[in-house]
């Protein structure tokens, strides 16, 4: 049931930012990895044909769907490309089998017989169907969504960041259903999302974006590991907003082990957040440090001491629950006398909300 | 109770305006829905232009638009004389000018209503519908209508209840001919204007009152139904 390779070369200028891609993909689950910002939701709408990229060409086998050369431009509707979306975007006026039932219909004859109870099984949506889709968690919401492309019969199913919007419960909930997908249709799948654990968890092959540029293509093990070495390597928190000081345009995040102020005035509190503390950006204190600029000094203990051969040192601080990273010379390490579980403060030098 | 029961006069004027007013309605439906369309997702050139034309009956006085239709419509018109020429259309002093008179002076309310339900469409449902294989026209008859459909139903109900009252655009365009252009409102008038017409004045009055009652009844509960259905808060 291959329906060849997926061909995408895309060339789009939005503005002052730029997106240059090419890739192919086949089988399997591929995932389009990057921060927000980065170009993967840009480039996942063109091939889903919801944009219209400048100087293009999609392919899937011998199908050209874009080719902006030629003047090519197969409509969404026709690509018969599944899509999911971060929301899961059911129709509020249909039950949950009529909302299964909308792509089944226009895919007419080409949708197979029993293929509703194969899917609505392998997703759990039996109890469900009678169901109207303001009466659904979160995460019944995205399992019927993604249950409604699925039965539109697609050759090539597209997840923009179906995990995004769910708190961390309800992601392990649906994990499991992705990874039956994968292993038991043998649709195509391209994969958006910023997670790490996700991506590493499901995908065949990782295409990373940043900044519009693909950065690597390889296995999710080859594309992490180098990722490591990249200078915006750190650690990525969670927590949530308490307090926000329009005046100083700052925002206060409480993590497991205190709270942290962050640049930022577009949040509202209560809102769960992530934030990336770049390694480089940590400063390593074994005495609370007065007088600095620094807005943020957590208290914690060393966790970890990685050296790596060259003269630099990852410390691991454990604050609470979060683990912060800090890259400081060996020379420094010698110092400060620094040793597994010896109370130190970490001084935060730069940190950013990530969506 | 003598005084309360209909003479055949009265109810060939309520007959007719119940008449003019559900044709006027229907009729201007498939117009106001995709006026509506146009506006709310249109961006062309002239837009502006456009939702002024039809706001228009609802700033001018009713006489002006009356005596503009007769100008456009009547039998000597630049459409009323094409329209009764090739098409045996006539609109001048018969019912159906009166359904037109009231058609145009309800349109800006339907059209209002029903714009403003489609801009609080979401669009990204729209998307969704695309690319699960629907092209836009079903796209619009599967998601989009039946998610406007209260508004739609609120700007029907407007445009009937506008058609009702309605008098002088009608009464300038049409005349005030019993049996052919006298609605209910115009036989109220004619009422009025003769000595001793004060009961049946009053009459035609309560059936007005019941009707526009009735009617704005009616559409709280198919807003219900239909607000029940696609669960619009």
């Amino acid at each position: 049931m291959t329906q060849g390779r997926l061909i995408v070369k895309v060339r789009q200028t939005l503005g002052s930012f730029s997106l240059v891609a090419e890739f192919q993909a086949e089988g399997g689950v591929t995932a389009l990895f990057g921060r927000s910002g980065s170009g993967k939701t840009s480039l996942i709408r063109a091939i889903a044909g919801l944009s219209r990229p400048q100087h293009s060409h999609i392919s899937i086998g011998d199908d050209v769907l874009l080719d902006t050369a030629r003047g090519i431009f197969v409509p969404s509707h026709r690509r018969r490309f599944g899509y999911v979306f971060q929301d899961a975007r059911l129709f509020p006026h249909l039950s949950v089998r009529q909302n299964l039932g909308y792509g089944r219909w226009f895919a007419g004859s080409r949708s197979k017989e029993g293929e509703f109870d194969r899917v609505v099984d392998m997703l759990g949506i039996g109890q469900l169907l009678e169901r109207r889709p303001d009466k659904l968690s979160g995460g019944e919401k995205q399992r019927v969504a993604i249950g409604r492309a699925l039965l539109s019969s697609p050759r090539l199913l597209l997840m923009d960041e179906p995990l995004a919007a769910l708190d961390d419960e309800r992601k392990a909930e649906i994990l499991p259903y992705l990874e039956r997908l994968r292993d038991e249709s043998a649709i195509p799948v391209i994969y958006v999302s910023h997670a790490v654990a996700e991506v590493a968890r499901l995908a065949d092959r990782v295409v990373m974006l940043d900044n519009g540029r693909i950065e690597a293509i390889g296995t999710p093990a080859d594309v992490f590991s180098r990722a490591l070495d990249r200078r915006d390597a750190g650690a990525v928190l969670s927590g949530e907003v308490i307090a926000v000081d329009p005046a100083h345009r700052l925002v206060t995040v409480g993590l497991s082990g205190g709270k942290i102020l962050v640049p930022n005035a577009d949040v509202e509190p209560g809102r769960k957040v992530r934030l990336h503390l770049p390694e480089r950006d940590v400063l390593v204190a074994t005495r609370r440090p007065e007088g600095l600029s620094a807005l943020n000094i957590l208290e914690g203990s060393v966790a970890g001491i990685e050296p790596d051969g060259e003269g630099m040192v990852r410390i691991r601080i454990l604050c609470g629950a979060d683990c912060i990273l800090a890259r400081i010379t060996a020379l420094s390490v010698e110092r400060l006398d620094l040793k597994l579980s010896l109370p130190v403060f970490a001084i935060v030098k730069t940190v950013a909300l990530q969506r | 109770m003598e005084w309360l029961s209909l003479s055949d006069e009265e109810w060939t004027a309520i007959r007719l305006s119940l008449w003019v007013s559900s044709i006027a309605m229907l009729a201007s439906l498939p117009l106001g829905v995709l006026t509506a369309y146009v506006l709310a997702r249109g961006n062309f050139w002239g837009k502006s232009l456009l939702n002024g034309l039809v706001h228009l009956p609802l700033i001018l006085p009713p006489v002006v638009t009356g005596f503009l239709l007769l100008l456009v419509f009547g039998r000597r018109g630049a459409v009323g004389s094409f329209l009764d020429q090739y098409l045996g259309i006539v609109f001048s002093f018969r019912w159906t000018g009166a359904a037109l008179a009231c058609a145009v002076m309800g349109f800006p309310l339907m059209v209002r209503s029903i714009r403003l339900s489609i801009e609080n469409v979401d669009r990204k449902l729209e998307e969704a519908a695309g690319t699960l294989g629907a092209s836009p026209a079903w796209v619009f008859a599967t998601v989009t209508l039946p998610l406007i459909l209260p508004g739609v139903i609120a700007g029907m109900i407007l445009s009937f209840a506008k058609a009702m009252g309605e008098f002088g655009a009608t009464i300038t365009f049409v005349s005030n001919i019993p049996g052919e252009t006298q609605t209910l409102s115009a036989a109220i008038y004619t009422f009025t204007q003769v000595p001793g017409g004060d009961a049946g004045a009053m009459r035609l009055t309560l059936v007005a009152i019941a009707i526009s009652f009735g009617a704005l009844l009616a559409s709280e509960c198919l807003a219900q139904l239909v607000g029940r259905r696609v669960h619009v808060q």
